[in-house]
């Protein structure tokens, strides 16, 4: 499998995962918080200031220009909801120099540069720039409102809003339009100095060494205080009795139909892995009944696909799909899960639900942000789930248990998002 | 079986050309899990105008026919072959660029099996009219998809600006309309023409020991019969270096407008050596003028013209070439002046700053390494224009400013420049 070494070193956890896999090493930074309405917009905007420049680097030219001499670092951040955590992402990637016949140590500077955009951002007074602060304000609201126009994006992000209605897995992880405005240099400042004391702190460094080669130039490199355990943020229940149904109508050529399942199984539970077979044989791959049934016998659809939220416990179907076919799409994905409640599946489908499970999750271990990501689950949730376990636990699962997980599952919500009348050509 | 050592990347590249003419390389990745494979022809959406195999006249077929072929070829009288895939524990797909059809699949167990089961899918097609008429519902789909994808619609849309005649205009999927025409005999016809293995080339990378998998792969093709190679002739379109429309705006439902700079490459029939510095010298300039580093980003950006989303990309293969620069932005006619302005008025660009940008240019090649999946597609493109993607460290680290000044004399042309914007329905 993957060998990770783990230390904690003052306030935050350094994972690292020794590989020769590859001819750049990886540095990621995860910031872990509750998901809340009040903060998740300052959220969005501090790691997007913070990569814009640093007291050594004050301007986004001199820090972009200092990346391109350490042979094309890179510098990205991103966000993301896992169950109702807000999850910032920092990543640095930068090459081996034994590929480059260069012997400066480029890992080490990687550090440097990552350790001063993380505690000596470029300043002015008490706060952040209040240019860069103004210019990172105008760049959020732009990609808040680009999700309107990436359709499928945009019904997934509107399944939630009216599945969780109320509650914060509801919200965009870029937070909220109408917040923006009233945020300034110093408030966000303070914001960021509350992160550093607060937030769970994780560090991933992915390449050619080993924690007893970088631990020390960590260690002096993130100061970080120690920290009280947060605590584990528990999806809020929904409880509705009957199956909600939201149509929206745009001007658009596709339907794009999105139903929202709560699974009542997250990934600490026992019976998560008949869960993921469960999902491979209802949506997940292309040998499975929605393709088969929706695509291919069908010809409605050219994808038709369920997967699972691992941490909020529930899973999710999309299909695009003529505006006309609607009923006929549902009834089709009503009758497969149907089916899968009623046990209809072949043994030959589980064995073949679990070879490509196993190597779904083998391959994910090939790529630096993958082995990244599947250590993370065991920082989100409470229960630890190793590769090796995860994989014999997948082989273990019985037609029984499938059904059994399949029980708790249940229809929440159905939104569509259809074309205007009247627009037929 | 001859092998290619590239010491700097500590990379060994095995090569064999079979009987049938078919181009094989593999690439062993001893520390990876999967092994990915890519079976790959010479034969893309601009394709579109050639002699069929057997026959004297040139012949035009229906627009988004090879990817159609695509699609039809994973269907077989027993059942559809991602099955096969998936019971051996592999996960398959395919796709259809201007130039090349490639089927691929990945997995950690059952390698041979599935290789085996990568050969003889794509040599046995089975077309029948019943499972065409059934396909047009599906890609039509697919086609809906894209028309509501605003950057989809903004990139063709840019394309289709720069080409009079080049049939790199048309979108790779082709038509509702178009794909209506296709029929069982026409997909029998293209397949035989380009489907020949010395048109085709096979790329395996992983976990892998090269002799054994070439030993198995001359046995697969050793049990075929294939006709004899044979010359493809394809149209040549003779194509103005102007673009063919200035300006071209899209309204759609969307809120954010986007807008391109397209610009129209010249001195793109070249091949080989040549082809690859002439890519570089554009790809490494464009990053100059417009990356993330430049003066030029660092205003756009401040003065809010544009994004995150503003990217900058050159792309040549075969007979064409293209730069794209743009993203989304509340001022699409100013953020259009200001890109065609930055580009016209590039002069001079000293030794130092061509030196930072080729250790960036080479450490971002690097970092590409990392993926298998990069390097079986790349690898292939390459190889079809008879370059290498392993001599893009060397072509690089050879590029001088004059080079780069060169490719601006021939590029950073107003006739050659076309905007396309989409913008919110009024």
């Amino acid at each position: 499998m993957f060998q990770e070494e783990v230390k904690t070193i003052g306030g935050f956890r350094l994972h690292v995962i020794p590989t020769k896999k590859y001819k750049t090493n990886t540095l990621v930074l995860k910031m872990k918080a509750p998901l809340c309405e009040k903060d998740v917009t300052m959220r969005a905007l501090v790691p997007y200031v913070l990569q814009n420049a640093t007291e050594r680097h004050p301007s986004m030219k001199a820090l972009r220009t200092y990346l391109d001499e350490l042979y094309g670092a890179t510098l990205q951040v991103d966000l993301a909801k896992k169950g109702e955590n807000h999850i910032i992402t920092i990543r640095m990637d930068i090459a081996n120099e034994k590929f480059l016949g260069d012997t400066s140590p480029l890992l080490r500077e990687a550090l440097t540069l990552f350790s001063d955009m993380l505690f000596r951002p470029f300043t002015e007074g008490d706060g952040f720039s209040a240019a860069i602060v103004e210019q990172e304000k105008r760049a959020l609201k732009q990609k808040i409102q680009s999700l309107f126009d990436d359709k499928m994006r945009y019904a997934q992000h509107r399944l939630m809003e009216e599945m969780y209605k109320g509650s914060p897995y509801a919200l965009d992880v870029h937070g909220k339009l109408e917040d923006v405005d009233s945020i300034d240099a110093k408030r966000l400042y303070e914001h960021y100095e509350h992160m550093l004391k607060h937030d769970e702190i994780d560090l991933y460094i992915v390449g050619d060494v080993m924690l007893a080669d970088v631990e020390h130039d960590v260690a002096e490199r993130f100061p970080l205080e120690v920290r009280p355990p947060r605590s584990i943020a528990t999806p809020t229940i929904t409880i509705r009795t009957d199956v909600q149904e939201v149509v929206e109508k745009q001007d658009v050529k596709q339907g794009k139909l999105h139903l929202g399942y709560r699974t009542n199984t997250t990934y600490n539970d026992p019976d998560y892995d008949a869960l993921q077979v469960w999902n491979g044989i209802f949506g997940g791959f292309a040998h499975s009944k929605l393709f088969i049934n929706v695509r291919e016998k069908a010809s409605l659809a050219y994808y038709a696909a369920s997967r699972i939220e691992s941490h909020q416990g529930m899973m999710m179907v999309m299909a695009g799909i003529d505006p006309s076919k609607y009923e006929r799409a549902l009834e089709i994905i009503h009758a497969q899960a149907e089916a899968m409640r009623n046990g209809q599946f072949s043994d030959e489908e589980i064995v073949q639900t679990k070879a490509v499970i196993r190597n779904q999750l083998l391959e994910t271990i090939d790529t630096a942000r993958g082995m990244i990501e599947m250590s993370y689950h065991n920082v989100i949730a409470t229960n630890q789930r190793p590769l090796q376990q995860w994989l014999e636990g997948i082989e273990k699962v019985t037609r029984e248990d499938i059904v059994r997980v399949g029980e708790k599952i249940e229809l929440d919500t159905i939104y569509f998002l259809t074309e205007k009348e009247g627009e037929k050509k | 079986m001859k092998i290619i050592h590239h010491d700097q990347l500590q990379e060994q590249l095995f090569y064999e050309r079979l009987n049938n003419g078919l181009d094989v390389y593999i690439l062993p990745k001893k520390e990876f899990n999967k092994t990915y494979a890519t079976f790959t022809t010479k034969y893309g959406s601009v394709d579109n105008y050639f002699t069929p195999y057997g026959k004297t006249t040139m012949k035009k077929v229906p627009d988004g026919i090879a990817h159609f072929l695509e699609h039809k070829l994973f269907e077989k009288e027993d059942g559809d072959v991602f099955q096969t895939f998936s019971k051996q524990g592999a996960s398959a797909n395919a796709f259809t660029s201007f130039t090349r059809t490639a089927y691929l699949f990945s997995s950690t167990t059952n390698v041979e099996k599935n290789l085996e089961t990568l050969l003889d899918f794509v040599q046995e097609p089975y077309f029948t009219e019943q499972t065409v008429e059934k396909e047009k519902g599906i890609i039509g789909q697919e086609i809906r998809m894209y028309d509501d994808n605003p950057d989809w619609r903004l990139y063709f849309g840019t394309i289709e600006s720069m080409y009079h005649h080049h049939p790199v205009k048309i979108d790779i999927a082709g038509t509702v309309e178009s794909i209506s025409h296709i029929t069982k005999d026409l997909l029998y016809e293209c397949y035989e023409t380009f489907y020949h293995p010395s048109n085709m080339l096979l790329f395996v990378t992983g976990p892998i020991d090269p002799s054994a998998i070439l030993e198995q792969i001359r046995t697969n093709q050793a049990k075929k019969t294939f006709r004899p190679p044979a010359e493809i002739e394809r149209f040549r379109y003779e194509e103005p270096t102007h673009v063919a429309r200035e300006r071209h705006v899209i309204e759609m439902n969307v809120q954010t407008p986007k807008c391109f700079v397209g610009i129209k490459a010249t001195n793109v029939y070249t091949k080989g050596k040549e082809k690859l510095k002439h890519e570089c010298a554009i790809g490494l300039l464009l990053d100059y003028l417009f990356g993330k580093s430049s003066t030029h980003y660092e205003r756009l950006y401040q003065q809010g013209l544009i994004d995150e989303t503003f990217m900058v990309d050159y792309t040549e293969e075969s007979d064409f070439g293209f730069g794209l620069v743009g993203g989304d932005t509340s001022q699409p006619d100013q953020l259009a002046a200001e890109i065609q302005r930055i580009l016209l008025e590039f002069d001079d660009i000293d030794d130092e700053q061509v030196e930072r940008m080729k250790r960036k240019k080479i450490g971002t090649f690097l970092r590409s390494l990392n993926s298998l999946e990069y390097i079986a597609n790349q690898f292939t493109r390459y190889a079809f224009d008879h370059m290498s993607l392993f001599d893009v460290v060397e072509t690089l680290q050879s590029l001088t400013s004059d080079d780069l000044k060169t490719v601006a004399r021939e590029c950073f042309v107003r006739e050659q420049f076309t905007v396309c914007q989409v913008v919110p329905k009024r």
